[in-house]
């Protein structure tokens, strides 16, 4: 066995001695690069395992927690709702139009392979500054990929968020997030059994396109430019009209019972597909290379086996089925042949032919469940503790508040008018709001007058300076939204992007983002229901900042008019729910203004929290506010700002002293506008019921942004510097 | 009396069950057709709805002309039968030859997906025959081949014979004339790039398609 070998696959010396002990012997060329993929960071989860064990998963109304392609939750009414969260960081650095696209088409077969119809998709993404060549490349190559396959393969994109800073100018971050319907009775796993059963691949020919993608690409960071060119060949290509046939083929084989079980190939090919399905069945598989479809003559059967094409899902199906599975693909002109059969034996064989030669033969159990686990050292980074110490209140007040104000404007609408965000006829409340909220409905659903709330945040600037609070503040934070569609939150997923996990410093940050989140979710009875772990965002040495996204699904009970949404009524009475802390610590105002990046970051209190949850979605339910939007990043400044940009309509408030109380992001704080004051005397009753404090700001009208004693802005200045602050950076 | 409505769907249509949606809310009964099918005189109009026909592969609505369906599709129109293209399925029915004219990409150069002011300009296609002159509706548009273009003859034919159905009062994607939707002479077989489907719920933000879909729907139980 060449010594280098297992090293270019990216297996340490350890792990390759484990391989020769799972299998008795040494491992050849295929066998090693089957352990390479199944064992790589990005498929094993082998230094995030033992932490993301510590996320609280059950709830009654979860169907499938963790583990399985997508969490599924029972949203009543005989309908489940499944979603998932994963990153497409990497080779949307290297390649980010296809990057971002194969990220989509990843995402939704994830989903529908579980028998669910992919109804939502929502993209996180973090980029450079747009000041820089390379960043606007990859920040307008990622838009247009997720564009040009979500809008093809026909599922809405119906929120998201960006932000920029300098952490991520070689390694952006692309994580995409998606829903889907079914009735509960559809659900499906991921699982071989029965021996005899046949092992169908279906969707599109195999070549060798993505190669090593887990393994080389997402299981290390990024060094010099030349070598990464050299890493573009692992991107693989995405074909969305493919995939559009593929879910309708997928769904229709579940719908007819023709499929035991079926599992989506994505990182490592077919490799993956058949371990999983094979050791979570405890069943052995025996799998023919020559029968899979290929794309090109010359293949061997390692990159046969671990080729990373688009568009494919594997289908175990019994024997008396095959003619039906077969011909029902033909209809829907998606190419399909039987790759293998299930045995009872416990191994995982390749075979180059049906009775040939085995080229492979490992135990199934020994890929899947026999992965590393690795308890990484943690250490807490250094300097973390003179960067608290140093807060941003000490900092001059800025002389034109007004100014810093209209600088931390930016209308992201440059970016979600790319994306079909109404297919479907369910969008209720469109991206560019704190949550997008949509009807529950598809074909074959049962009719409901339930609906969903849906939102995706993450905060680095929080979690760089305490990963735990931050990851806690950001849970609240996506429940809050959910909340201002005027729904319940039922369950989260995550993404969790991080540097490298062999500097002691990231492990300690990932450990203390999973115990922030862990404990917020535990606080709001919010299960976490699935997950994702990206690490090795790095570049030339320097990580980025810890960046956990998390996705939170909400549940409207009976839809009965649209949420008033994230805007004013001329005349209407705006006020406060909440308390502002003035701090300014961790706040985009210090970074983006002042670039200060210090201080700790203002206190949780989750019990009010959830009461503040109950009382929001309550007013919007029940019809009793015109409009309200949450207060988080720019603080309360940017929370009144967006709102009288979005409704063409000034306001004049008073009350907030200095421009700690304007810009601080403290949690747990909504405003209202209401239309008069009988509509205000029943907000504060609810409040002060919920014992929530109720403050008056003032009054929606006009053409000026006015607080008294601190700014005065034209609403007009407000709005250009609002709808230009994208469109002009990408003019530099 | 209900109309019977073909949805065709071709593989990577998308649109077909918003059409079959709105349409039902509005008494009709809705098929959708599979694009291998070579009948549709089962149907009193038919509606090519939005989506990506064929992965809008060379050229959007290029591949699907040559589908059967789209043949029975043109023998349905020449017969008067009310024929109705959404989004794809305008740029399907100009690359048959049903409707002159072509949709090239949006003059910006990115898809848009967003809520436009239509104007109606005549009421004498199938589609508008139930709005008024001069009336601004409020319809979604989501595409990326938008942008209208034909030959200076044929813009004078289309203003001559009053065929520019709807016109964009602030014009999103470069179309010339600022043209939205535009119908054949006899006014049954009708284009446009705007989803009336999009704008047919009061929960979805506006109910201004709903007076377009009513007029194809009457046009289509009329003729039987």
């Amino acid at each position: 066995m060449d010594e280098a070998l297992h090293r270019a696959l990216g297996l340490t010396d350890d792990e390759e001695a484990a391989v020769r002990g799972a299998l008795g012997r040494a491992p050849n060329e295929l066998e090693l690069a089957m352990f390479a993929v199944m064992w790589s960071e990005h498929c094993s989860y082998k230094s995030s395992r033992l932490h993301l064990r510590r996320l609280p998963s059950e709830a009654p109304w979860v169907l499938v927690g963790p583990g399985e392609g997508a969490g599924v939750v029972d949203a009543g009414d005989g309908i489940a709702v499944a979603m998932r969260i994963e990153s497409h960081n990497h080779p949307s650095a290297v390649e980010p139009y296809q990057g971002a696209a194969t990220g989509v088409g990843g995402i939704l077969r994830d989903v529908f392979t579980m028998g669910a119809r992919p109804i939502a998709v929502m993209d996180p993404l973090r980029f450079g500054p747009l000041s820089d060549a390379r960043s606007r490349w990859i920040f307008e190559g990622v838009v247009r990929g997720i564009s040009g396959y979500g809008n093809s393969v026909g599922v809405p994109t119906v929120g998201g968020e960006v932000v920029f800073d300098d952490c991520y100018a070689d390694n952006p971050l692309v994580n995409v997030f998606c829903l889907g319907v079914m009735p509960t009775g559809r659900l499906t796993l991921g699982r071989a059994s029965g021996p005899g059963n046949l092992a169908v691949l279906v969707g599109s020919s195999t070549g060798r396109d993505g190669i090593g993608g887990v393994s080389v690409l997402a299981s290390a960071g990024f060094s010099d430019d030349a070598a990464d060119q050299a890493k573009r060949p692992s991107v693989q290509v995405g074909d969305p009209f493919e995939e559009k046939r593929l879910i309708e083929a997928c769904l229709e084989l579940l719908d007819r019972g023709l499929a035991v079980g079926v599992q989506d190939l994505g990182g490592a090919g077919i490799t993956c597909a058949v371990s999983e399905t094979a050791s979570k069945g405890g069943v052995g598989m025996d799998v023919w290379v020559s029968e899979v479809h290929q794309r090109e003559p010359g293949m061997v059967p390692a990159e046969v086996m671990t080729s990373e094409s688009q568009e494919r899902m594997l289908a175990i199906v019994t024997p008396g089925h095959r003619d039906e599975v077969l011909d029902l693909c033909r209809r829907w002109e998606v190419r399909a042949a039987v790759i293998g059969t299930v045995t009872g034996t416990g191994r995982l064989r390749v075979l180059d032919r049906p009775g040939g030669e085995v080229l492979a033969d490992v135990p199934a159990a020994a890929l899947e469940e026999d992965k590393p686990l690795y308890d990484r050292p943690r250490a807490r980074p250094r300097g973390l503790d003179e960067l608290r110490a140093d807060d941003p209140g000490r900092l001059d007040p800025p002389t034109d508040p007004g100014r810093d104000l209209l600088g931390l404007l930016a209308d992201p609408s440059w970016i979600y008018r790319q994306y079909d965000h109404q297919l479907f006829l369910n969008t209720v409340e469109p991206p560019g709001g704190d949550a997008a909220v949509l009807r529950l409905k598809a074909p074959g659903l049962p009719a409901t007058r339930r609906a969903l709330a849906l939102s995706s945040d993450g905060n680095a600037r929080w979690c760089a300076l305490d990963p735990r609070a931050g990851s806690a503040l950001t849970v609240a934070e996506s429940c809050l939204n959910v909340a201002c569609g005027g729904a319940r939150p039922v369950a989260l997923v995550n993404c969790l992007n991080f540097g490298n996990p062999e500097h002691p410093e990231v492990m300690w940050q990932l450990s203390e983002s999973v115990d922030g989140i862990a404990e917020a979710c535990r606080a709001l009875d919010l299960p976490v229901i699935g997950g994702n772990v990206s690490l090795y965002n790095e570049s030339r040495g320097a990580d980025i900042d810890p960046t956990p996204i998390v996705a939170v699904l909400g549940l409207i009970d009976e839809l009965v008019r649209r949420p008033p949404g994230v805007t004013l009524v001329d005349g209407g009475l705006l006020l406060l729910l909440g308390r502002t802390e003035p701090n300014l610590g961790g706040s985009r105002w210090a970074a983006e203004c002042r670039g200060h990046r210090g201080g700790t970051l203002p206190a949780l209190d989750l019990e009010l929290h959830g009461r503040l949850l109950a009382l929001v979605a309550g007013l919007v339910s029940g019809g009793v506010v015109a409009g309200l939007h949450d207060v988080a990043d720019g603080g309360l400044g940017v929370t009144l700002g967006e709102l009288a940009v979005r409704s063409w309509l000034g306001w004049r408030v008073s009350g907030i002293r200095d421009h700690a109380e304007l810009f601080a992001e403290s949690p747990s704080r909504v405003v209202v506008c209401v239309t008069g004051p009988a509509e205000a005397a029943e907000v504060r009753a609810r409040a002060a019921t919920a014992a929530i404090a109720a403050t008056e700001l003032g009054r929606a009208g006009g053409d000026r942004l006015v607080v008294e004693g601190l700014l005065d802005v034209a609403l007009e200045d407000a709005t250009a510097a609002w709808q230009g602050a994208i469109p002009r950076a990408l003019v530099p | 009396m209900s109309a019977r409505v073909g949805i065709v769907v071709y593989p990577g249509s998308n649109c077909e069950h918003d059409v079959a949606e709105a349409v039902s809310a509005l008494g009709a009964s809705a098929d959708l057709v599979w694009h291998s099918e070579t009948r549709l005189d089962a149907y009193d109009g038919v509606v090519v709805p939005g989506g990506f026909a064929h992965g809008d592969y060379l050229r959007p609505g290029a591949i699907a002309r040559f589908s059967p369906v789209t043949v029975a599709l043109e023998e349905f129109a020449r017969r008067g039968g009310p024929v109705l293209g959404i989004c794809n399925g305008f740029q399907v029915l100009t690359e048959a030859g049903l409707l002159p004219g072509a949709l090239q990409k949006n003059r910006g150069l990115t898809f848009l997906c967003e809520t436009v002011d239509l104007r109606v300009e005549t009421t004498r296609s199938v589609l508008t025959q139930a709005a008024i002159p001069g009336q601004i509706l409020h319809i979604p548009i989501n595409h990326f081949e938008g942008n209208y273009t034909c030959s200076v003859a044929t813009l004078r034919e289309l203003r001559d014979q009053d065929r520019v159905i709807l016109r964009y009062e602030a014009n999103p994607n470069g179309s010339v004339d600022d043209i939205a939707g535009i119908c054949n002479v006899e006014g049954n077989v009708v284009g446009l790039m705007p989803h009336p489907e999009r704008a047919s719920d009061p929960l979805l933000g506006s109910i201004d398609g709903r007076v377009l879909l009513e007029g194809f729907l009457a046009g289509a139980v009329v003729r039987r």
